[in-house]
């Protein structure tokens, strides 16, 4: 049984994505959609920190039309983060035993 | 029954200043009706949905915290609450209101669960469908 966690709001507004993490089991996935692709910028070191001790045993990923959309090059990412298309996002929904919206 | 599913409503708000802890709250109670096995989990901010005496005239909006109360009835018996989501919030079980339900005796038990966040972290994983408010 694993999940897929999405997290759609900025960690440096809300602590969604801290709530996510701290809830994933080994085996579970966290996307960043929306507002929360600011957070998967590597140099924004909190927030990085915070991911690469969720990783390897949760995976990490973050949906890369919404990075675009608010200038964020798939370069600046946390390394380990994979990011996905919209296709990527279908998979991991599908791939996955339920979804999990952090709101 | 084999189609019975685990469903699970997460409570993640404080009530009142957003429209999600009185929605969740009518989706429980209209989910109730189908007979799935329902558990609600309040973690972080979602925890002061249970607070004991919320006096909501004074902001004109209907006070829905006794409805909690009632939930045993529609047969909703489970109520996870996260230890540590209360503690960072300088509260403790003491401050929430007491939710029972009866068993077929008719003899009360207390439906709040306080549990730590390993143990939500499980409970979630558990679930067939998990509900975000």
């Amino acid at each position: 049984m694993s999940t897929l966690h999405t997290v759609n709001k900025s960690p440096f507004e809300r602590g969604s994505l801290a709530s996510a993490l701290a809830h994933a089991l080994p085996g579970d996935a966290v996307l960043l959609i929306e507002d929360a692709v600011v957070g998967a910028r590597a140099a924004a070191s909190k927030t990085a920190e915070m991911m690469k001790a969720a990783m390897p045993a949760c995976s990490l990923y973050v949906l890369g039309p919404d990075l675009s959309a608010r200038g964020i090059p798939s370069t600046d990412v946390v390394e380990g983060v994979t990011v996905v298309d919209y296709p990527g996002f279908v998979d991991l929904v599908a791939g996955h035993d339920k979804t999990q919206a952090w709101l | 029954m084999s189609d019975t599913k685990r469903f699970l409503y997460v409570n993640r708000k404080a009530p009142h200043g957003t429209i999600y802890a009185l929605e969740s709250l009518e989706v429980v109670l209209i989910g109730a009706a189908f007979e799935q096995d329902v558990s609600l989990a309040f973690l972080d901010d979602g925890v002061f949905q249970l607070i004991k005496k919320q006096a909501t005239t004074g902001i004109g909006v209907k006070n829905f915290a006794p409805v909690y109360r009632a939930l045993g009835d529609y047969d909703v018996k489970k109520i996870f609450v996260e230890r540590e989501s209360l503690e960072e919030r300088g509260l403790s079980e003491d401050d929430l209101m007491e939710i029972v339900h009866e068993d077929d005796e008719e003899e009360e038990h207390n439906s709040i669960e306080i549990v730590d966040r390993a143990r939500m972290a499980e409970i979630m994983a558990a679930q067939d469908v998990i509900l975000s408010f």
